[in-house]
């Protein structure tokens, strides 16, 4: 069982520890600084934290001992001749995305970036390489945009476990791309998804992947909260299916989590619409699906159900086991420990909260 | 030898900071010299092409410099060389 929540927050690191059954707020790190991804590599309990000083540029840290010493290392660093789009040089702006690499590769790591760059790691985060024919993808500086922030983000990184040189990412304003080969060669795997705010809804490249995640049990199927409706594939990525609820609200929206026993079950926190990014109808829920999105229940009970403006970040929703979480960009921070049905409030005035993940 | 001075915000992350005597007159070999002492220090003051971050300021002898991309501002021999965080958010 899942005992201790690491949050990627505005002001710093927060470790959540679960004790007697209630999860209680047990330390900070880096107080005061931007924490963009707080991330555990299962593998070796590394804890990973990506900074975003104001001042001072992106900074990674690592620790080996849960937080109580930390080291600085190298963040990765675009290329010398590397430019966004002609005439502007590409740097490091914000780290978006951390996944380990494998058990079979047990000193690779990802770790994907804005403006667009994704980067390996095969000496356990001593050193980063970008991905350069992703980042050379045909047309990328035409048909990469960002969205929210200023230039293409990768904010998700699925490794298979079954191929661990087998990933898929998804960039924010560019879509998703499959490599079976550990990044040496990418093709895009948008194929059903339409981007509503384009000429041509259906194209390849420049949709909005929000999040996209695997069934642990399952891996071919996966899921993505998308800008324009929540799609799921069971076919590795190959085609993507809308599981939008035509009816009801879970469509717009930023996180999503699945289940880790069933990759039919699946929890989304939606938002009004693109317009209007507050929390849908002013009243906070939680979606969830039994049935790989055929139907969508909503959730309420330990919600706050009026004057509410939270939005639920795209890392910022998890589940495990029993137990779903988030937290949001008010401060909020609920759990539940029955998939979602009922939730508790674990604080009410924290950082806007960027991540969240279980460990 | 130009002396190089910090903002107290970079105290922070390099504790042992404090004023520096630095043998260049060329503020990207300063950087690189200051590196020496507080390994890791360049990369909070510049990005990784060596271009200064958007909120850090260095001024030479009390002004700010004018060629943020490359560096290339001279430095005097006696030059007081601050590297200071410009103010944002209010």
């Amino acid at each position: 069982m899942k005992q201790t929540l690491l949050l990627g927050t505005r002001k710093g690191l927060i470790v959540c520890r679960k004790k007697h059954g209630n999860w209680k707020i047990s330390d900070l790190h880096f107080e005061g600084v931007p924490v963009s991804i707080a991330y555990a590599d299962e593998r070796n309990g590394t804890w990973w934290a990506c900074l975003d000083h104001g001042h001072w540029g992106v900074k990674l840290h690592r620790s080996s001992d849960e937080g109580r010493s930390w080291s600085e290392v190298t963040a990765p660093a675009y290329p010398e001749g590397a430019e966004i789009k002609p005439g502007e040089a590409a740097t490091t702006r914000y780290l978006w995305s951390v996944q380990h690499g494998g058990v079979h590769n047990p000193n690779r790591l990802w770790i994907g970036t804005e403006p667009g760059g994704l980067f390996r790691s095969d000496d356990g985060g001593d050193n980063f390489q970008l991905m350069e024919t992703l980042w050379n993808y045909p047309d990328r500086e035409k048909t990469w945009f960002g969205a929210g922030r200023d230039t293409p983000g990768v904010h998700s990184i699925f490794v298979d476990p079954r191929n661990e040189d087998r990933v898929l990412v998804g960039v924010s304003v560019a879509g998703v791309f499959e490599t079976t080969d550990a990044g040496k060669t990418w093709v895009a795997r948008n194929k059903g998804m339409k981007a509503e705010y384009l000429p041509d809804p259906d194209s390849e490249v420049s949709q909005d992947p929000h999040i996209l995640v695997a069934a642990p049990t399952n891996p071919d199927v996966i899921w993505v909260q998308h800008h324009c409706g929540i799609y799921r594939s069971v076919d590795s990525g190959h085609s993507w299916q809308d599981v939008s609820d035509v009816n009801g609200i879970a469509k717009f929206g930023f996180g999503i989590a699945v289940a880790h026993d069933n990759p039919n079950q699946a929890w989304v926190a939606p938002g009004t619409s693109d317009e209007k990014r507050v929390a849908f109808g002013n009243a906070l829920c939680i979606c969830r699906t039994d049935d790989g999105g055929q139907s969508w229940q909503t959730f309420r009970k330990g919600l706050p159900q009026e004057n509410c403006f939270d939005i639920v970040y795209r890392h910022a929703l998890a589940a495990a086991g029993d137990d779903v979480v988030f937290g949001t960009t008010t401060g909020n921070f609920f759990t539940s420990n029955d998939r979602g049905e009922s939730w508790e409030l674990l604080s009410n005035y924290l950082p806007m909260v960027y991540s969240v993940q279980m460990i | 030898m130009p002396t190089v001075k910090f903002t107290y915000a970079l105290r922070r992350f390099f504790p042992s900071l404090k004023d520096t005597e630095v043998n260049t007159t060329s503020l990207p070999d300063l950087l690189q010299s200051i590196d020496a002492h507080y390994p890791g220090i360049r990369s909070y003051v510049v990005d990784e092409r060596g271009a200064l971050r958007k909120h850090v300021l260095i001024f030479i002898d009390g002004e700010v410099i004018n060629d943020r991309d490359n560096l290339s501002d001279a430095v005097k021999e006696n030059s007081e060389v601050h590297i200071m965080q410009s103010l944002s958010g209010g």
